[in-house]
């Protein structure tokens, strides 16, 4: 029988790597993130989990033990948030490009200075590119489901790659809400064992992280991109077989409400909950108004987003990151760019907010939908606009 | 009950307050209803003024924002009346529910609360059953008898869960401080 | 040494890379014939050696060969010259010699 219960996403993402049967656990600890390496050590010294946890002396040399522990075929975990991840930066890319498939919960926290353990998605922004598979929760149950699924995933002979899995810092990782754990059967039937067809092995001995000079490094790189981009074909079928067995059906893009609704807000992350209340506000008003929220991060599910666009004429990207002058909110710029090509597209506006923990109620996305089509009707010359920031900020240009 | 019910905690780090919250929402959610818990966000240090949330309902809770305009507002430490504003957006019907010697008609008259008042003695009551002044558990119970957000049993397996050995202390300062606490409307 | 071809970068497309560049050919470093780098290279006086075998134990490449009658001899495919085995024998037994110098 599956069980509900009331669990921080942190607990859940830890119960997570429990049932998955992690074999390595290397975390350095860091608020938001610290419930998951605090229960996984709880874990295995009760014997709760027989893995190996190695507690390393930082982020970086955490990583670095899950490139090993990945090395010799363990089904390696760790986990970590904002100055964490990027203490672990060179390590990050690494991984991917060595296609070792570790699955790493990221609490997005923000990225100092000044100093914040608050969240943002700062921290997710500065690996975007780094070839990690990453997806997005917007609440405890799939912080436990996309991390079983991130299992599933990497370690697919047809994809060996890494796993991020986000959700935010302190309004997921703190906060106590239900969770449908499931029976042990049901995981075991969802999760193979992981077999790792280079594992390091003195009997089949072979070489691992090999110098790339100029006249390979090229080829090595776009061999890379190919086989990241076809992983979609295994994280579609892997959100369908989780579907299969557990009941919930995850898809690449959420949509909520936005079938044939003029205007789209998007977002990622649990603030996608408060933004559906936004929404249902204003559709109890007559508003042609919808959202839409990425759920995949990496690779960037172009076509999906496109069909959930469909035919909106105005989208409003909700950035909780700043790319410093650069084209705008990153997510924003990234939309604009996957939509470039398309005949019909709709305006899109940026809002940035949320930034090192400001929170966004529902009165911020009300405010956030008006104000969007306010600068597709009458036009403006700013490259994004802020939401919930004292000082109105004017002369940004694109 | 049905409708969404907004519960703010007040406390000082390291006393129970964000625990409290937590034992209750997953009470709710063992009952089959929807719960939420969170402490205020933020690096924790024993002694300071913390806060923590608590949502029940029995449809999915969306909303993530710290609670502005709670339903009832409990005091783990009566000290903290003269150093936060605990009643800050507390609704025109709602409810405070305090750890104090003094009786609720007392605490009226001292602060001006217009809304009804629950009191209980709850650092004696821990003294006595936990042998420490720390009140969370009981002020579960000075919450129950006001509204009875989930059963007192469910709460029961709760501690005995979180507790273990420790939680038959824990269960019957709760338990006393059902009994005791003292509502003026 | 074997004379198999090494292959260089040119051989391979971006289709050919094995998955995470493994290298499932365990010791193709073997292949590398590192001896080309060399300018100056050592000559063992068997009147002089004693079958310490220290060039052997010294040598950072393992590139010194313990022959069967007990003395030693340099690898030349894969000798850098680096000159350590001349340095640590004990007899002087070992001169480099200009590569030059045939």
């Amino acid at each position: 029988m599956s069980r509900r219960v009331g669990l921080e996403a942190s607990l859940a993402a830890a119960e997570a790597a429990r049932m998955a049967d992690v074999d390595v656990i290397a975390a350095y600890p860091i608020t938001p993130q610290t419930h998951i390496p605090e229960r996984l050590a709880e874990m295995v010294a009760d014997g709760e989990l027989n893995a190996a946890y190695i507690p390393v002396e930082s982020e970086h040399s955490a990583l670095s033990a899950c490139l090993g522990a990945a090395a010799v075929g363990a089904r390696t975990f760790t986990a970590t948030a904002g100055q964490g991840l990027e203490l672990m930066h060179e390590v990050v890319y690494v991984a991917s490009s060595m296609r070792y498939p570790i699955v790493m919960t990221v609490c997005n926290r923000a990225l100092s200075a000044p100093l914040s353990v608050w969240g943002d998605h700062s921290d997710v922004m500065a690996v975007r590119d780094t070839g990690w598979i990453q997806i997005f929760c917007q609440n405890s149950q799939e912080a436990f489901d996309l991390t079983l699924w991130a299992f599933r995933v990497g370690e697919d002979s047809r994809v060996l790659l890494p796993v991020m899995v986000h959700f935010d810092g302190f309004h997921l990782s703190h906060v106590t809400e239900p969770v449908v754990l499931p029976e042990q059967e049901e995981v075991d039937g969802f999760l193979p064992r992981f077999r790792y067809p280079f594992a390091l092995n003195p009997d089949k001995p072979m070489t691992h992280g090999a110098f790339g000079p100029p006249d390979i490094y090229s080829e090595a790189k776009i061999a890379q991109e190919v086989a990241f981009r076809k992983s979609k074909d295994v994280i579609i079928q892997g959100f369908k077989e989780f579907g299969d067995i557990f009941g919930r059906y995850y898809h690449l893009v959420e949509s909520y409400r936005a079938e044939g609704a003029k205007t789209l807000l998007l977002t990622m992350g649990s603030f996608s909950e408060t933004a559906k209340i936004a929404i249902d506000l204003k559709k109890s008003k007559g508003e042609s108004v919808g959202l839409i929220s990425l759920r995949l991060w990496r690779p960037f599910p172009f076509e999906e987003l496109r069909q959930a666009v469909g035919n909106a004429e105005t989208l409003i990207v909700f950035d909780r990151c700043i790319s410093f002058g650069g084209p705008g909110g990153p997510v924003s710029s990234e939309i604009k760019s996957a939509l470039y090509s398309e005949k019909n597209r709709p305006e899109v506006v940026s809002f940035i907010g949320g930034l090192g923990g400001r929170d966004m109620a529902v009165e911020d996305f009300e405010y956030v939908i008006e104000r969007g089509r306010e600068i597709v009707e009458k036009g403006s010359k700013e490259l994004f606009e802020t939401v919930g920031i004292r000082g109105k900020v004017t002369g940004i240009r694109g | 009950m049905a409708g969404l019910l907004e519960i703010r905690w007040h406390g000082r780090g390291g006393l129970g307050a964000v625990t409290s919250a937590e034992l209750v929402a997953r009470a709710a959610i063992s009952e089959g209803k929807y719960a939420q818990s969170f402490p205020s966000f933020g690096p924790e240090r024993r002694g300071a003024p913390v806060i923590a949330f608590l949502r029940i309902s029995d449809e999915s809770i969306r909303t993530r924002t710290a609670i502005d305009e709670p339903d009832i507002v409990v005091v783990l430490d009566p000290g903290l009346l003269r150093v936060v504003d605990v009643t800050s957006g507390l609704k025109d019907n709602g409810k405070i529910i305090i750890n104090s010697r003094k009786s609720p008609a007392e605490l009226k008259s001292e602060f001006g609360y217009k809304w009804p008042v629950a009191a209980v003695d709850a650092t004696r009551i821990a003294r006595e059953t936990i042998g420490m002044p720390i009140t969370n558990t009981a002020m579960i119970g000075a919450l129950l008898k006001v509204t009875e957000v989930v059963k007192l049993d469910t709460v029961v397996e709760q501690l005995d869960e979180r507790f273990g050995a420790r939680a038959k202390g824990n269960i019957e300062a709760m338990k006393r401080a059902y009994r005791e606490t003292v509502i003026k409307e | 040494m074997a004379e198999k071809r090494l292959k260089t970068g040119s051989d391979f497309t971006w289709r050919d890379m094995e998955v995470g560049n493994v290298v499932k050919e365990a010791g193709n470093a073997a292949l590398r014939r590192t001896g080309d780098w060399r300018s100056q290279r050592p000559v063992i006086d068997r009147e002089k050696c004693n079958k310490c075998g220290l060039c052997w134990l010294y040598c950072p490449d393992a590139a010194i060969k313990p022959l069967e009658d007990g003395y030693y001899e340099a690898d030349l495919f894969y000798c850098k010259g680096c000159g350590i085995c001349a340095n640590v024998c004990p007899k002087e037994a070992i001169t480099m010699i200009e590569e030059e110098e045939k």
